[in-house]
């Protein structure tokens, strides 16, 4: 099965033993070809020890640490090659991974995105109102992985208008202009967690105003620890969000930008997915091992991918559980799971973690 | 889009292919020369800002509109020709 087959069947539709065939064939191609053209991943591998005819399934490929991003430039093509570099949203003082793109795969992650995030919102394109200032993607050249992010869903939309203003104050102006001409259809809503929360919700609270939101599909992304600290769970943000602008379809999702398009969204239910482009395995910190439904762990994420650089296994700094595979009651296949917090010696990164660093 | 193309795509004297043309140059700022053989992220305007000028350039010239699917499989000049076909636009 190729990529292309892959971007041809529902992304929902694999179960466990078909999966874990197709993906540890790919997996383990994928690491040939990196350690026939990185270096460094060589190296490594080497080191953890290779054996491409162990591969059984995706948890036997061995996995790199996210943080080596951080240390060194990994890629696997020649440089003239890689088209944008993406960089994490790391916080000042914090080195950022470099992440090298190159045509095939800035495709490839694009249409998974897509793929996905139309799984949930449907194939229509519907216009969508994105809680975040236009400054964000004004610099084509040099976008953050917020802009990056933001550019990728656009592709689900009509037609997209900004709430913040440049100096993120909300702009109810551009807000009820875009209500005024689609408020009473479907619409989409994008914006980072702690934006939603800070910026629209805060806002309109401090301004004892609501707003009539009740027809969007809020996608959301971008870490949760800042609402954390401040005591807010997804409930409570649910709540508020529902509570002041009428909202109630929400769609959260865990995702990184050392593979950026492998999003894992959230169900009805609760539940974060893994697509048949990628997936997720829970790790002991002890050894490594492979923990049972229900036992938190490290998360390692999979994908097929990333070619122009060594991502297709990584160890992330995030712990989570694994709730169950194939038997989500939304429907999807796949491993569902969600994520308990991140490792004690990690640093605060999402997109939204890292601009909330700044309150 | 400028209000000039918007008014210049629709006249009835235009070709779909010359429509189609101008879609690219208008919404990529490319010249004509060489539109053939364009692709996503070939040239420097052709990034994902440029992707959705170009679509919905080609939206409005041919009154349609593209599943996101096939906007994600707009991966060049070629190709958009398939496309366009699914839409009952023959370029």
């Amino acid at each position: 099965m190729t990529n292309d087959d892959l971007f041809s069947i529902n992304p929902f539709s694999l179960g466990s033993d078909e999966k874990a065939r197709i993906l540890a064939s790919k997996l383990r191609e994928l690491t040939e070809f990196h350690r026939g053209h990185c270096a460094a991943y060589k190296d490594v591998t080497d080191a953890l020890g290779w054996d491409p005819d162990a591969v059984k399934s995706q948890s036997d490929i061995p996995f790199i640490p996210v943080r080596m991003f951080k240390n060194h430039e990994l890629l696997s093509v020649p440089r003239s090659e890689i088209f944008k570099t993406m960089t994490s949203s790391g916080t000042t003082g914090q080195r950022v991974s470099k992440i090298f793109v190159d045509r095939q795969t800035g495709m490839e992650q694009q249409k998974a995105l897509i793929r996905i995030m139309s799984d949930f919102v449907g194939k229509k394109r519907l216009p969508m109102l994105i809680i975040d200032s236009p400054e964000v993607v004004r610099n084509r050249s040099m976008f953050s992985a917020r802009g990056a992010a933001i550019l990728g869903l656009r592709m689900l939309a009509t037609e997209a208008a900004y709430a913040l203003t440049p100096e993120m104050e909300l702009d109810l102006e551009a807000v009820d202009g875009f209500l005024s001409r689609h408020g009473d259809g479907p619409f989409l809503c994008f914006g980072f967690t702690f934006m939603v929360w800070h910026h629209l919700y805060e806002s309109l609270r401090d301004k004892g105003m609501k707003l009539d939101l009740s027809r969007a599909h809020l996608i959301t992304g971008g870490g949760w620890k800042k609402l954390v600290s401040l005591n807010i769970s997804g409930k409570a943000f649910r709540d508020a969000i529902h509570s002041s602008c009428g909202i109630s379809s929400f769609i959260d999702h865990y995702g990184m930008v050392e593979q950026t398009g492998c999003i894992y969204a959230q169900c009805p239910c609760g539940h974060l997915h893994a697509s048949v482009f990628s997936d997720v395995i829970m790790r002991r910190p002890q050894d490594f091992s492979e923990c049972a439904i229900g036992e938190e762990g490290i998360i390692e994420v999979v994908s097929v991918l990333p070619h122009s650089y060594p991502g297709h296994a990584l160890l992330t700094e995030d712990q989570g559980v694994l709730l169950g595979e194939d038997d989500c009651p939304c429907g999807r296949k796949g491993k569902y799971f969600k994520v308990t917090g991140r490792l004690k010696s990690a640093e605060l990164r999402g997109c939204s973690d890292t601009y909330a660093a700044g309150f | 889009m400028p209000e000039a193309f918007r008014h210049e795509s629709r006249k009835k004297s235009m070709t779909n292919k010359e429509k189609y043309i101008n879609c690219f140059t208008q919404a990529l700022e490319v010249p004509a020369e060489g539109v053939e053989k364009l692709e996503y992220q070939g040239v420097e305007s052709w990034d994902s800002v440029g992707h959705m000028s170009l679509v919905a350039a080609l939206e409005d010239a041919f009154g349609i509109q593209m599943d996101t699917d096939d906007i994600v499989d707009l991966s060049s000049f070629e190709k958009g020709i398939a496309i366009m076909k699914k839409y009952g636009v023959e370029i």
